[in-house]
């Protein structure tokens, strides 16, 4: 096998939890589809605005379309084959149990920073096993060198943790783009973990 | 007691103090924290019981939004 099928073969039982299909749960998703995770949970209960399309994996035509079936949609377009559940629900400490419990790893993707405190929370609680990628500071523009990771414990914290969305700094592309590619970054770091290409 | 807080050292008159304390002593006012005392996550709810004592690690992660 060349070393991108060793890379497929490792990922192809791994489970990924993704939750909120916004700028950074829709684009991690593409970059997990595009190297081949095996399954893939995405929640969020939300719907595709045209005020989204300046960062989030979605297109015109898909306004209106409740975000998790318009990214099912689109990540099969990369790769038919590609199982993905899509979970059209505000997830809460009681449902993201279930819906997570079988994940390797889960990715926060959330955009209300309340929404971050309870799932790293009820993750840290209830399935303290599962690794948690979070995605926290990268409104603005510029500043490349601010974004970094952080590990404590089994909570990987991407972001530069100060720039918060506001009128004044709004969430754009390249940044979103940067801190969700980090995130896929980290979740392949934790499901590669002892893994090396064999030549 | 002697404690690591963010990384750094950081020294307190008392031998024990709950984690609530801290962040009022320390005047952090972001709403929404997470809260981690040698790796493990402290709740919301628990920071007024939760103690730190000489030689722990405190985390104190200000949560943001944008996503």
């Amino acid at each position: 096998m060349n070393s991108m099928e060793q890379i497929r073969d490792k990922l192809k039982y791994k489970t990924v939890g993704i939750a909120g299909a916004g700028g950074l749960g829709s684009n991690c998703a593409q970059a997990l589809v595009r190297v081949g995770v095996g399954h893939i949970i995405i929640a969020d209960f939300d719907v595709v605005e045209v005020s989204n399309l300046n960062r989030q994996f979605y297109f015109y035509n898909q306004i209106g379309t409740p975000k998790v079936i318009a990214l099912k949609e689109n990540l099969l377009r990369i790769d038919p084959k590609a199982s993905v559940s899509s979970i059209h629900t505000k997830l809460s400490p009681d449902n993201l149990i279930r819906y997570f419990a079988c994940c390797d790893v889960v990715v926060e993707a959330f955009d209300l920073a309340v929404m971050k405190q309870m799932l790293i929370e009820t993750m840290a609680e209830q399935l303290p096993h599962i690794p948690v990628v979070c995605g926290l500071g990268m409104a603005g523009w510029g500043n490349s060198d601010k974004i970094r990771m952080q590990k404590l414990g089994n909570l990987h914290i991407c972001g530069d943790q100060e720039s918060e969305v506001s009128e004044m700094l709004p969430p754009l592309a390249p940044r979103v783009l940067m801190v969700s590619g980090m995130e896929a970054n980290e979740v392949l770091a934790i499901l590669l973990n002892d893994f090396s290409i064999e030549l | 007691m002697n404690i690591t807080l963010n990384t750094r050292p950081e020294s307190f008159n008392a031998d024990q103090l709950s984690v609530a304390e801290i962040i009022r002593i320390k005047n952090y006012t972001f709403k929404m924290l997470i809260t981690k005392i040698n790796g493990q996550v402290v709740k919301t709810d628990d920071r007024e019981a939760a103690m730190v004592s000489d030689g722990d690690v405190l985390e104190v992660i200000h949560l943001i939004s944008g996503g």
